[in-house]
């Protein structure tokens, strides 16, 4: 079969990995300027996390009930159809890409097809962006792997993807802005919030109010959300924390306590809150394996870019939560400059960073946003406290707190990788994506994204058939 | 209201599959842990260490808890893999392959 790469037509080819608001723009802003290009995902449909649609055969036909900024959804849909159409774009949905690969004559995305996963497919391409998003940090506490007990993320997209709703009662906790989406999109979906538990302290908003202030669209969504969860009676709890998920085989409750000044559980103020479901996040990690794969400079956990989105190596632009989180609307500016400096660039041009000045503005500013956000946010600064030695810190290798400890003070482990070598941790299925930032906060050691040499487990077939020939495989 | 209600969902008619024998209902477009969820499952694994219960945890199929048997392959996340008419699941226990 063809691959896209190989076509007759001169343009220069993209391949644009992620489909979310950052990918999406970037591909159709390039589309739109002289470029030919793939658009890779791994779901179904185009969207990424935020834009997440229900599957289509469930015929929703008011989706927009979950979601906000749906007109620029719209508006991105319709751009997608119309350069689909134009035949400058060609959206590959369901492909998981698990390496892209540097060749001298541009570059080779790898991908598994479909949910199991088995089947390769190879797209060549003279540049590549990456537009891979993020996924949600939890931190460990005694009972986070009950079932019932779910990242907060993930409970909204099932929700927004599946309409499927994890039980009747539940508790959303942690920290972070995602936090207020999730509370108010359970409770219209008739799930009971019985609370929501923000370990945050208020008077961080009060001390960073410039750099807030300066967003008042970011400030008017706040009030909005503050609303909805006043009409559907969700009491909210903040500088409080969960310190433990209660049940035998599944969630039956969890104790929350108030945090003192120094981000410590305050002795006595635990209470006891009935519910099935613990919908919990920490703020958001960047999806950096196939950065990483290409040699690509991170800057410590997010993939190192330049104004014009360009990662260090040649041919290589990223946008999006890859290179830092900053929420839907900074992913779309990113995606905008990302795409023009794209193809300029690959059409031989110079780019003018005068055709982006309104996108680079709006990054400018909202990175500043979210960088006193981050600050405000941060989980407490003592959590690691309430890890106790029988605590499972990484899920996939069950390995405890107390066997991280003994790493560390026992066997003298100082770094991350020989906290892994001696325990496992993170040397499972996930591949310690969902411990990283637990196991390092136990051990004491820094949170630096371990080397992933493949972006998702591969089939040993694949792996032992990639590179044997140059015909492509697949698509 | 529920999530169908809120996004007046019209989904094609619900089938059957098997849950470990049992029937429970799906509706097209549901992957496996949407159509346990909701027919009240959470979980559908138990780990290999601990034999401990585990169900979906990430949903955007990173995290590898929600590991289920669908027609007799082990290891297939239930947060991505869609279910057609007919399909039978079984819970895993430890890596699927002992039985
Ligand atoms: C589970 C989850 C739910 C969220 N829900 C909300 C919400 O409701 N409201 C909100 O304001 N913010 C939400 N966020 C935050 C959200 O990440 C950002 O606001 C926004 O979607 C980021 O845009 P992006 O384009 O950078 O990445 P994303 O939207 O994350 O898009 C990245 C895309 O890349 C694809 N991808 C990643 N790796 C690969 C690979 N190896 N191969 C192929 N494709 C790949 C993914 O399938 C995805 O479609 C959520 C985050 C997560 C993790
Ligand atoms: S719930 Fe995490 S992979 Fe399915």
């Amino acid at each position: 079969m063809a691959d896209a790469g190989r076509e007759t037509s001169q343009r220069p080819h993209l391949a644009v990995i992620g489909a979310g608001p950052a990918g999406l723009t970037a591909a159709l802003t390039a589309a739109r300027h002289g470029v030919r290009v793939t658009l890779v995902d791994a779901a179904p449909e185009a969207g990424g996390q935020f834009y997440r649609q229900p599957a289509r055969e469930l015929g929703a036909r008011h989706p927009e009930a979950l979601h906000h900024q749906w007109r620029t959804w719209e508006r991105l849909r319709e751009g997608l159809r119309g350069q689909e159409q134009a035949g400058s774009l060609r959206h590959l949905p369901e492909h998981h890409v698990w390496l892209v690969e540097r060749r001298t004559d541009g570059f080779s995305v790898h991908a598994l097809l479909g949910p199991e996963q088995e089947r390769p497919a190879e797209v060549r391409a003279d540049a590549v962006l990456l537009a891979t998003g993020g996924y949600e940090k939890v931190l460990p506490f005694p009972g986070w792997t009950l079932p019932g007990v779910v990242t907060a993320g993930g409970a909204q997209a099932m929700l927004k993807g599946t309409l499927a709703v994890p039980g009747h009662t539940a508790v959303v906790a942690g920290t972070g802005p995602l936090l207020l989406p999730v509370a108010t999109g359970l409770a219209a979906a008739g799930v009971r919030v019985a609370a929501l538990v923000e370990s945050a302290d208020p008077g961080g908003f009060v001390r960073r109010s410039r750099a807030l202030s300066a967003q008042p669209a970011k400030l008017a969504e706040a009030a909005e959300y503050a609303a909805r969860l006043l009409r559907h009676r969700v009491r909210t709890l903040v500088h409080h924390t969960v310190v433990e998920a209660h049940g035998t085989g599944r969630l039956e409750a969890v104790t929350v306590a108030a945090l003192d000044g120094d981000g410590r559980v305050r002795p006595g103020t635990g209470r006891r809150i009935a519910c099935d479901t613990l919908a919990v996040g920490h703020g958001m990690v960047p999806h950096t394996d196939l950065a990483q794969g290409l040699g690509c400079r991170i800057d410590g956990v997010a993939v190192h870019v330049d104004d014009e989105q360009r990662t260090d190596v040649p041919g290589v632009w990223a946008a999006g939560e890859a290179t830092g989180i900053g929420g839907a609307t900074l992913s779309l500016a990113e995606g905008h400059i990302a795409g023009r400096s794209a193809a300029a660039r690959l059409t031989g041009a110079v780019p003018d960073p005068r055709d982006w000045a309104g996108a680079a503005r709006a990054r400018a500013a909202l990175r500043r946003f979210f960088a006193a956000l981050d600050d405000v946010y941060a989980p407490p600064a003592h959590w690691a406290e309430q890890v106790g030695d029988d605590t499972v810190v990484c899920r996939c290798e069950e390995v405890t707190g107390g066997a991280i400890r003994e790493a560390v003070a026992g066997l003298g482990a100082g770094d991350l990788r020989t906290v892994k070598l001696l325990t496992r941790a993170g040397m499972g299925w996930c591949q310690g994506r969902m411990c990283e930032s637990g196991v390092a906060g136990v051990a004491g050691c820094p949170d630096t994204p371990a080397r992933r040499l493949l972006a998702r487990p591969v089939p040993l077939g694949v792996l032992a058939r990639a590179g044997e020939t140059d015909a492509p495989h697949g698509t | 209201m529920n999530p169908l209600e809120l996004t007046r969902a019209r989904p094609g008619p619900a089938f059957t599959i098997t849950l470990d024998g049992r029937e429970v209902e799906a509706l097209p477009g549901q992957t496996v842990a949407a159509a346990l969820w909701a027919a009240g499952v959470t979980s559908w694994r138990t780990t290999r260490g601990e034999g401990r219960p585990r169900g979906v945890f990430c949903g955007i199929g990173v995290c590898f808890d929600c590991l289920v048997t669908v027609n007799d392959r082990p290891n297939q996340r239930a947060c991505l893999v869609a279910l057609r008419p007919g399909d039978t699941v079984r819970t895993q226990e430890g890596t699927g392959h002992d039985g």
